[in-house]
């Protein structure tokens, strides 16, 4: 595991190394993109649904609180345990304990972007329990000891023969076959193992609904459902965002998620759970970690309504050219880029500047989060809060300074264009980030002003 | 300064700018994403009207063109191939052409405009609404992803065989062409403004 942190901008850099691997990235997920698009133009009513989506994550998030005790209501008359947790250990505490109480030492688990925030699979295999991570790219992921770089798509930064390098490690494979059917059976031959054998079964949650205490969990390859019917103890864990008022709101959300995620109509499988089989047990585990931090921060506040889809992933131009693993940060991309500096506004200080604010990321949010405008909102913030280098404050500074100067702007303007034009090595130099890999234009004669001054009819 | 997250630094930038533009019908700016930085940010605390009246009443080029001016002729006459490059503020922001990731009819003012220039034949890249990678200081600060982004958008109009990028926004066009200078490209950048200008 990487422990060294290296800021966006470099990382993303390292990552463009590989030229060829970083256009096939960029292209892979353009092309789940333009899926997402083909999807969303078959249906007229669009953005309707988004407005209605939009609407009922912000009436929920207004009282968040109602829906919350109403929920846990509900789920405990269903025979279910609700468990509160107001941070990522006591989150994890609360799991342990659960597994601890049942003598569970073989766990399967669904994807669950929550327990990748609280570093739960680390915490429970540092006890000596077994977590296996039963979603095929979180299993790949696992397997290398990494995270996630993307959270639809956990191992989106690999290809077929790392898959092929990673699984002949791990679980014998043939060294060099690459085939991707091959690969997929031989992973599928070690999970049903693991699933028949588990003791307990964890999941995430997408959508939990206050009125019948019942949850949702969404997926493709059917784990979720595989994991929770074979073990004896369910324990779900949500962050307490997931939360919609009505099983009628349900519709809404199911038809925005798939679509834009990955372009399909509706999820494989849209598992519904209300209440424990017969001897077995049931958990759901509410977790707060920073949430109501965000609730109370007006201007980030919507951020809390994400379904996390990933469509701000796969549209963000940068993401799609620096990889998941350049943010440093359990959700990666302009929603993680919103979200991680809540938590640590000293580490995640570069997050927000890894945009050009083209706001493409908002136009594809199927809840109708101003993405771009929380990044350009948390620049402000970071800066009068003190996490922007002394560098940058000085030239801003200097630029406040001149820009605010009529006639210092007028001889800064000519020095410059003399200074160009005279000594062309003072800005075409390696020091200079614009002429690495890019010319600058040639310096003007004159400026707007003077020629304006010389045509002007009079 | 203010999309770095320096917004608090404007004041001195922003009293010059309203004392400069005061008493105008119309600012009218080549730029879409400066004209979206005065929209939603001038402020002027001891001359407040005088501010609200500029932003109210700052266009970019080809919104001012078609929404103002209504102008219903062009006589320009450029007979190149051009590729078009949609500047994202101006199209997201400012609402100036539809955009990809939405579900709405298709228009577009610069090409409403374009289409009336005698012998221009435009062409659009694959991705008709990929952002270029300048972003401001972005250029800079994410060196590496702003060139690959520009790169890309380079090697779309590249392939379309264009004699021409065009665009709104000046910035955009420079980034772009510093690419196509480095790389020794045959395409070169011009301004909308100079086409509808073109004789």
């Amino acid at each position: 595991m990487n422990t060294v942190i290296k800021d966006h901008s470099n990382a993303a850099a390292e990552f463009l190394q590989d030229k060829e691997r970083a256009r096939w990235h960029d292209e892979t997920l353009w092309f789940v993109r333009a899926k997402r698009d083909k999807a969303a133009h078959n249906l007229d009513e669009w953005e309707a649904l988004r407005n209605a989506a939009s609407q009922i994550k912000e009436h929920t998030l207004s009282m968040l609180d109602d829906y919350l005790l109403e929920f846990e209501a509900k789920a405990k008359a269903n025979g279910v345990h609700v468990h509160w947790a107001d941070t990522a250990e006591e989150h994890n505490q609360i799991v342990y304990d659960i597994l601890q109480k049942h003598k569970a030492k073989n766990i399967v688990k669904s994807k669950s972007m929550l327990t990748e925030e609280c570093g739960m699979n680390h915490y429970l295999i540092d006890t000596g329990i077994n977590v296996v991570d039963t979603d095929l790219g979180e299993y790949i992921v696992q397997l290398r000891q990494e995270i996630p770089s993307h959270i639809v798509l956990p191992a989106i930064h690999l290809k077929k023969e790392d898959v092929s390098n990673t699984f002949h490690q791990h679980i014998g494979t043939e060294k060099g076959n690459k085939d991707e059917v091959y690969l997929t059976r031989s992973a599928r031959g070690v999970l049903r193992q693991k699933f028949l054998t588990a003791d307990a079964a964890i999941t995430g949650v997408n959508f939990a609904i206050a009125e019948t205490g019942g949850f949702v969990v969404c997926t493709n390859e059917g784990n979720a459902d595989l994991g929770v019917h074979a073990a004896k103890v369910h324990i779900a864990c949500m962050g307490f965002e997931k939360i919609i008022p009505k099983a009628e709101h349900l519709g809404v959300f199911l038809r925005l998620l798939a679509r834009s995620a990955t372009g399909q109509p509706i999820t494989t499988y849209s598992s519904h759970f209300h209440q424990p089989a017969k001897g077995q047990e049931m958990h759901i585990v509410v977790v707060n970690n920073g949430r109501t931090k965000q609730l109370g921060r007006e201007e980030f506040r919507a951020s809390l309504k994400c379904i996390r889809c990933a469509a701000c992933f796969n549209t963000c131009p940068v993401y799609r050219r620096s990889g998941g693993h350049s943010y440093h940060n359990a959700v990666a991309g302009p929603i993680g880029s919103i979200l991680a500096p809540n938590f640590d506004m000293k580490k995640n200080a570069d997050l927000p500047f890894a945009s050009t604010l083209c706001g493409s990321c908002s136009n594809v949010c199927p809840v109708k989060i101003n993405i771009h405008e929380q990044l350009w909102l948390w620049r402000q913030k970071l800066m009068q809060d003190g996490y922007v280098s002394f560098a940058k404050k000085s030239s801003m500074k200097l630029m406040a300074g001149v820009l605010g100067n009529p006639s210092l702007y007028r001889v800064g303007g000519k020095l410059a264009r003399e200074a160009m034009r005279l000594m062309p090595w003072s800005v075409n130099n390696k020091l200079n980030p614009w002429y690495k890999q890019r010319d600058l234009p040639a310096p003007p004669k004159q400026s707007f002003r003077e020629w304006y001054i010389q045509n002007k009819k009079t | 300064m203010a999309n770095s997250g320096f917004a608090s630094y404007t004041d001195g930038c922003d009293k010059n700018f309203v004392q400069n533009f005061s008493g105008f019908d119309y600012v009218v700016a080549p730029s879409g994403s400066c004209v979206l930085h005065v929209k939603e940010h001038l402020h002027d605390e001891k001359i407040p009207q005088a501010a609200k009246h500029i932003r109210e009443h700052i266009y970019e080029l080809t919104g001012f063109l078609t929404d103002v001016l209504k102008l219903d002729s062009i006589t320009a006459n450029f007979p190149f191939r051009v590729g078009m490059h949609t500047s994202c503020h101006g199209q997201r922001m400012l609402h100036l052409s539809s955009m990809s990731e939405k579900v709405e009819p298709a228009f577009s003012k610069a090409e409403q405009l374009l289409s009336g220039v005698k012998g221009l034949q435009l062409v659009k890249p694959k991705r008709v609404d990929e952002c270029c990678g300048f972003g401001g200081t972005f250029c800079v600060t994410e060196e590496a992803v702003s060139v690959r982004m520009g790169e890309n958008r380079v090697e779309e109009h590249e392939d379309n065989d264009v004699d021409y990028i065009t665009g709104g926004d000046t910035s955009c066009l420079m980034h772009l062409e510093g690419i196509l200078k480095r790389k020794g490209s045959r395409v070169k950048v011009i301004h909308l403004a100079e086409i509808l200008n073109a004789q």
